[in-house]
């Protein structure tokens, strides 16, 4: 065997366990839970095949289509807020010393709690009996306000609970961005006469366009399956106002046992996730056209 | 201290990072359009200097004044001066154009007078036909211009180079040196570079300031510092190879000239007056490699043992110790035929001999007319 062929063979050996389990735990299950949304299945394993049967359903159920629109409106809330938000504090924690190094952790922790924990904490926030907003509104001699009954104001709970609670990451991410644009490109902009805002707009955020588009991408793909919190907060309530996608899947498939059904909408927003995310990546990379 | 009405001074200017001093009590003049190059070890301070300069760090202590105005209390954009980096810092994901309009733009120079700034530049520089690539998509060599370029187009009052030539391969950096020798020539501005490599600062300034150990050692021009160093250090910083220092103490004086006898035994009659010089005094007798030679056949010279050969084609630096320990450089012409361990008899010229005292002063030749 000769040195590239055992090189190539190498190459094979390491990316082989990576490429096994990605296809034991994400293709798999893919291609199979596209044949299972050819059928209609239970949880007992029997199917029946109707073919593109699930797919039209799903076009025409009007509880699908709230639940879209409650999602599209849950990751309009969260996701351009969230990356704005985390490129101010990662903006602000980007020095060196003891106090920005504690408070990027402080940023970070929220990140390690798990749904259950946060929305407790978010309950103990924003439920009108007793909660801290209640609470503080009373004082104020305001009458509390329902926001986890309100079908106008769950949506924004729940965005404000998410936005807590994926802060963390983000930071770190654009933190890390940061760090590697080289400092003495700011030593030429400050030679360069360049104002603080000229810098952000003209140096920091060209440099870092790519970790940003990272987080967007991660993030829509994240919020478009938001779940935990809208169950344990609302449970989809009141009147689906704060039913996701990802929670009528669980109800479709766990509650109703339309297997088949569940998993055709699970295709459906696999799908609108992989076309957003292609969508942003084309728009922010297409006037690139060379290497930088 | 008066300051001058035109070029840079530097009046007591001291600098620490945390309790390590880097500087200490600096002053300094430059004369307008004068090539400056700031030359010592590593952590000498130079490389802080310029960028107090430039505004980079800030001086515990001291001014610094351009023209005529202070100018250590302005922001670095507002000094009239450029500089150039020694990684090029170009801005990656502009171009070049962009590059070098950037502080004009921001100083709020008409655009015309920019566009024409920029051709102006790319023409001097050869560069015209990259300036819609970005950095990433040019050589190292094309990047160093474009740097020079960004520094050109606004004009400064002073330029400030560190370490330009040491990012370049050994081609570029002869051709890039002759580029830098042009710049002075075309930039109504003075120029300080700052270097570690002797040769550059050797081909390239007027004048060179060799720091170390935070203050500066010598100030003078390249024959100066070469033929006339102040101390022991510039005499072993200056010259490749360095100065040889011979271990030697002082004999007495004939003709007003000192003669002083190495740790051998030898008696070397100097031509440095014996003015300060008293016998018995411990001193190092500092010699070039040129002073240094080969006997000839049947000549007598020092014994001495060869230990390291470096051939240049030619010339050969013989690298050897004499029998009392004490390491010397001789010059031999050509290709040379010794090799290491084999014995040597070297003949010195006396009377181009330093002489360096215990506290590091120097003491030079001065031939009687």
């Amino acid at each position: 065997m000769n040195a590239a062929a055992r090189d190539r063979w190498a190459g094979y050996a390491f990316v082989g366990p990576f490429l096994l389990v990605y296809a034991a735990v994400l293709v798999v299950p893919l291609a199979m839970g596209l044949v299972i949304s050819l059928h209609r299945a239970d949880l007992f394993g029997r199917r029946a095949w109707i073919g593109l049967g699930n797919y039209t359903q799903a076009l025409g159920d009007p509880v699908l289509h709230q639940a879209l629109g409650n999602t599209i409106l849950l990751a309009l809330l969260i996701v351009p807020p969230l990356t704005v938000i985390a490129l101010l504090l990662a903006l602000a924690l980007n020095r060196p010393g003891r106090f920005a190094a504690i408070l990027r952790g402080v940023f970070f922790s929220s990140l390690v709690l798990s749904v259950t924990i946060v929305t407790l904490i978010w309950r103990f926030i924003l439920t009108p009996d007793a909660g801290l907003i209640a609470e503080g509104l009373e004082a104020a001699g305001h009458a509390p306000i329902p926001f986890l009954s309100d079908p106008d104001l769950v949506i924004p709970a729940i965005a404000v609970t998410t936005l807590w609670w994926s802060l963390g990451f983000p930071v770190m991410l654009i933190l890390a961005g940061l760090q590697q644009v080289p400092g003495d490109i700011y030593e030429a902009a400050a030679l360069d006469g360049a104002s603080r805002w000229t810098v952000l707009r003209r140096i920091t955020l060209p440099a870092i366009r790519r970790t940003l588009l990272l987080v967007v991408m991660l993030q829509t793909a994240a919020q478009l399956q938001l779940f935990g919190q809208a169950q344990l907060l609302t449970g989809g309530g009141p009147g689906g106002a704060s039913r996701t996608i990802v929670l009528y899947i669980f109800e479709v498939s766990f509650g109703r046992w339309e297997l088949g059904y569940a998993t055709a909408i699970a295709e459906l927003l696999f799908g609108m996730i992989i076309a957003l995310t292609l969508l942003q990546y084309w728009l922010v990379t297409r006037h690139e056209g060379q290497r930088t | 201290m008066r300051v001058p009405l035109s070029g840079l001074a530097l009046i007591d200017v001291s600098k620490s990072f945390g309790d390590v001093p880097v500087l200490e009590r600096v002053s300094l003049r430059i004369a307008p359009r004068e090539f400056i190059a700031f030359l010592g070890p590593s952590g000498s301070g130079k490389s802080t200097l310029l960028r107090i300069i430039a505004g980079l760090e800030t001086a515990d202590s001291g001014e610094v004044w351009l023209d005529g105005e202070r100018i250590d209390t302005r922001p670095p954009g507002a000094r009239g001066i450029a500089m150039v980096f020694q990684h090029y810092a170009l801005y990656p994901h502009m171009t070049v154009r962009e590059n070098m309009a950037f502080g004009l733009r921001n100083a709020g120079v008409a655009k015309d007078e920019i566009a024409r700034r920029i051709a102006q530049a790319a023409d001097i520089l050869e560069i015209g036909a990259q300036l819609d690539k970005k950095p990433g998509q040019m050589s190292g060599g094309q990047r160093q211009r474009v740097a020079i370029g960004r520094a050109i187009v606004k004009q400064p009052r002073l330029f400030l180079l560190d370490e330009p030539l040491s990012n370049l391969d050994a081609a570029l950096r002869g051709r890039t040196r002759v580029e830098l020798a042009q710049l002075r020539t075309r930039v109504d501005a003075a120029l300080i570079m700052v270097t570690h490599d002797q040769a550059e600062a050797m081909t390239l300034a007027d004048r060179i300031v060799i720091l170390d150990d935070c203050c500066i050692q010598q100030v003078g021009t390249p024959a100066e510092v070469y033929t006339r160093p102040a101390n022991a250090f510039v005499a072993r910083f200056v010259g490749s190879p360095p100065m040889a220092m011979l271990p030697g103490v002082v004999a007495g004086e004939e003709a007003g000239r000192v003669r002083v006898r190495l740790a051998g035994g030898a008696v070397l009659a100097t031509d440095v007056p014996a003015g300060g010089l008293v016998a018995g005094t411990e001193v190092d007798v500092g010699l070039r490699p040129e002073h240094v030679r080969l006997a000839a056949p049947g000549e007598e010279g020092l014994a001495a043992e060869v230990e390291l050969v470096e051939r240049l084609g030619d010339r050969t630096f013989l690298y050897a110790r004499l029998a009392d320990g004490a390491e010397i450089v001789a010059l031999e012409p050509g290709f040379g035929t010794l090799r290491p361990g084999e014995a040597a008899a070297l003949v010195i010229d006396a009377a181009a001999a330093h002489i360096f005292t215990a506290g590091g002063a120097a003491h030079h030749p001065e031939p009687s007319a």
